[in-house]
């Protein structure tokens, strides 16, 4: 075999090899039977995914018309930092998502479908979730599942041993860290190598002190961070640091729960899955919270921190085209509305509520009955600062912002000014 | 040598090509040259033309002229801090931990006792990726739960390694050195075993001192070795990315000007137009090394 007949026949063989495997990307993807709603989770963690599995399961089996699930598992921080992509290019029919603005961002995009008709049928929804439903257009986009509660979580056992109470204002607060610190305890496991978890507080802190309606302007870039009400926040955070696990920055939110875990710290500004996650088994029940202390007393314990995660259709599925695949798709929406659904994902992971008022809660334990109260005496529900406000501003401005205050808390001034500044240029682009 | 004589060969006269060898010349060089045009020149060039823009990755594209650059310079907190960092990396591994490569090769070349040990124990961390290398570093620097500060012993004050912002990138350097030594000692070692021993004995006959034959006789023949090193070297440093991403997504004093790049075009953020400005200044530095590469590459084989 000369060279020349090597070479062309690798030529063909290549062409061979690669041909058939172009012709099977087009014919998988759009098309396939109408019965079948794919669905893009993003529950990579064991516990919500086995429980995502039974509440889909449930539904195959109830749904008469045969109706399947195909789910796509993708890494949670994967998911998120590709949904972008994800959403423009080749979705799945459903998807798992957020509430509130980062659920408007797309909206407004124009990357999901209109579910205001299923919404008039909805039933068990407080205003607040719709009003976190509902794009800037007015419009519902999104199926509301479940959400968690942050609070200022505790060991119930440690809070008892030493006699100490949940305080009620931040004067309070501060008494119980003083005390805290005299029994030789870290008043407040404090945490934010991650980034985000620093944020709860800066959130509580903010609409303490300045309300909701301010959180929600100053997150849509209507204010001002140089505005006096910004650095009341970050100065009262100060007074809080000395009480403070010292070196947060260098601590991932598991290491802080753990010290909740081992009473080297008294107390944390946590959501509720985290110390549910570093918690062993038997230690749960001792798992214990109380609301964010009051600040100014016109705002009272008023809004609750609440992520909500639910379940939104994707306008460029291929397969949702499909009338038939569409409607499918809105029956398994409708379904996962009811609160039975709910019942059965809650089963399975018990660090989360039930958003429907009609679900059971006769399985709950405690902390999950405490957390519905805290929850349903909102006067008004946040989501959180990097779901509530643009995700470039969250993550290139604010994640090195509050690190950077954490370092140096002093310099409220200058870190306000380039807040300030990032978010200008930021928000005057187009989003 | 052989390239002389290849120039030699071709100089005997000029070859006539037939049709089809051009053709077939034209396809085979055709390919790789289209190849390399849409795989690395297309992507770069549109990244410097959106780094001129504004785009989110789903609508429109807006010109905005230089705004992007302006605001990186004086806008940008995390920029100059990671531009910083990248000289940092290149200063660390190029003057401290390549030099340290060549110590250990060169001892180890000589034959200690347990040179084996010595060269497989130095070369391992080299086959670890170095986002492993930064989870290594997480279990010896953590500050809670590490393996330095339980053996420092101080429970009251640890050392946050990690976390506190003048001290971590030192960590993360000599993390990042960790690996790289032992593939600079590898290197050299695959040198040093190449360099004829005769030169040393005529050195030595000739009355130089081990310093004097290693430094005029050893070190100029090692001139290929050393391009490939310093080459190595220059890549690590601007690539650095994954070590630090895995430590804290290089955040809080280990900002790289990779990872903004990623942060701001790969991420939920998709500020593509902003990010791609930040991946043209990291393309400049890149240039200046390779064309002062090139430069140095091409007068060495005229003085060949």
């Amino acid at each position: 075999m000369s060279r020349r007949n090597l070479l062309r026949g690798a030529a063909a063989g290549t062409g061979a090899v690669a041909l058939p495997s172009l012709l099977a990307a087009c014919s998988s993807g759009p098309g396939g039977d109408s019965k079948t709603i794919r669905m893009g989770s993003n529950s990579s963690d064991p516990v919500p995914k086995k429980a995502f599995a039974d509440a889909f399961a449930a539904y195959e089996k109830q749904s008469k018309a045969g109706r399947k699930i195909k789910v796509n598992t993708v890494d949670h921080n994967t998911f998120q930092e590709n949904i972008n992509r994800y959403l423009q290019g080749k979705p799945d029919d459903v998807f798992m998502w957020f509430a509130g603005y980062r659920m408007q961002f797309f909206a407004k995009k124009g990357l999901l479908l209109d579910i205001s008709d299923l919404w008039k049928t909805y039933q068990g929804f407080s205003p607040a979730l719709k009003d976190q439903s509902t794009g800037e257009d007015g419009k519902q986009y999104f199926t509301p599942y479940y959400y968690y509660p942050w609070a200022v979580f505790h060991r119930k056992s440690l809070f008892d041993q030493h006699g100490y109470t949940a305080p009620k204002t931040l004067d309070e607060y501060i008494a119980l860290a003083k005390q805290m610190q005299k029994d030789k305890l870290i008043p407040i496991a404090f945490c934010d190598k991650d980034g985000w978890p620093a944020m709860g507080t800066f959130d509580y802190i903010n609409m303490r002190t300045n309300g909701y309606e301010f959180h929600k302007s100053l997150m849509a870039g209507k204010e001002a961070w140089t505005d006096k009400r910004v650095k009341d926040v970050f100065d009262t955070w100060r007074s809080l640091l000395p009480y403070c696990q010292p070196g947060a920055n260098g601590r991932t939110w598991q290491e802080a729960a753990t010290s909740l875990q081992q009473r080297k710290t008294g107390m944390a500004v946590f959501g509720m899955p985290h110390p549910g996650a570093q918690f062993p088994k038997a230690e749960q029940t001792d798992i214990d919270f109380f609301p964010f202390p009051e600040i100014n007393p016109e705002h009272g314990q008023d809004a609750v921190e609440a992520p909500i995660d639910g379940f939104l259709l994707a306008k460029n599925s291929k397969t949702l085209k499909n009338k038939k695949t569409l409607e499918s798709a809105k029956d398994l929406l409708a379904y996962l509305a009811t609160p039975k659904a709910e019942d059965t994902y809650l089963a399975g992971d018990p660090n989360n509520i039930a958003v429907n008022s009609g679900a059971s809660t006769s399985t709950y334990s405690s902390l999950q009955k405490k957390a519905v109260e805290l929850v349903s005496g909102a006067k008004q529900i946040s989501q959180f600062l990097d779901r509530d406000t643009r995700p470039d501003f969250a993550s290139t401005v604010m994640i090195p912002a509050i690190q950077s205050f954490i370092n140096n808390p002093k310099d409220v001034d200058g870190l306000v000014n380039g807040i300030e500044r990032q978010k200008k240029t930021i928000f005057a682009t187009e989003g | 040598m052989s390239l002389t004589s290849a120039r030699r060969a071709k100089r005997r006269g000029p070859r006539r090509f037939t049709r089809r060898d051009l053709v077939v010349l034209g396809v085979l060089l055709g390919i790789p040259v289209l190849l390399d045009i849409a795989i690395v020149w297309g992507p770069t060039l549109a990244s410097i033309v959106l780094s001129f823009t504004s785009w989110d990755g789903i609508g429109s594209i807006h010109w905005v002229g230089t705004q992007n650059y302006t605001n990186l310079f004086t806008n940008y907190p995390p920029f100059w801090p990671a531009v910083r960092h990248n000289l940092m990396w290149l200063g660390f591994l190029g003057l401290i931990a390549t030099p340290f490569g060549l110590l250990l090769a060169v001892v180890i070349d000589r034959g200690v006792r347990f040179s084996r040990f010595y060269q497989s124990t130095i070369y391992m961390p080299v086959v670890l990726s170095l986002a492993i290398v930064g989870f290594i570093a997480q279990l010896v620097f953590s500050r809670d739960q590490g393996v330095l500060n339980a053996v420092l012993g101080n429970k009251d004050n640890p050392t946050d390694w990690l976390g506190d912002p003048n001290l971590n990138i030192w960590m993360i350097l000599i993390a990042a050195a960790w690996r790289h030594t032992g593939y600079v000692m590898i290197l050299y070692l695959a040198g040093l075993k190449a360099v004829d021993p005769t030169l040393k004995e005529a050195a030595s006959i000739d009355g130089a001192n081990e310093r004097q034959i290693f430094f005029r006789v050893v070190f100029p023949t090692l001139r290929p070795v050393n391009v490939i090193v310093g080459v190595i070297t220059v890549i690590e440093s601007l690539r650095a990315f994954d070590i630090v991403y895995a430590v804290n997504h290089g955040r809080n004093g280990l900002e790289v000007l990779s990872v903004l790049v990623t942060d701001n075009i790969i991420g939920e953020a998709s500020r593509i137009g902003f990010g791609s400005a930040i991946a043209v200044v990291l393309l400049a530095v890149s240039m200046g090394f390779v064309v002062t590469y090139l430069v140095q590459e091409i007068r060495g084989e005229k003085n060949r």
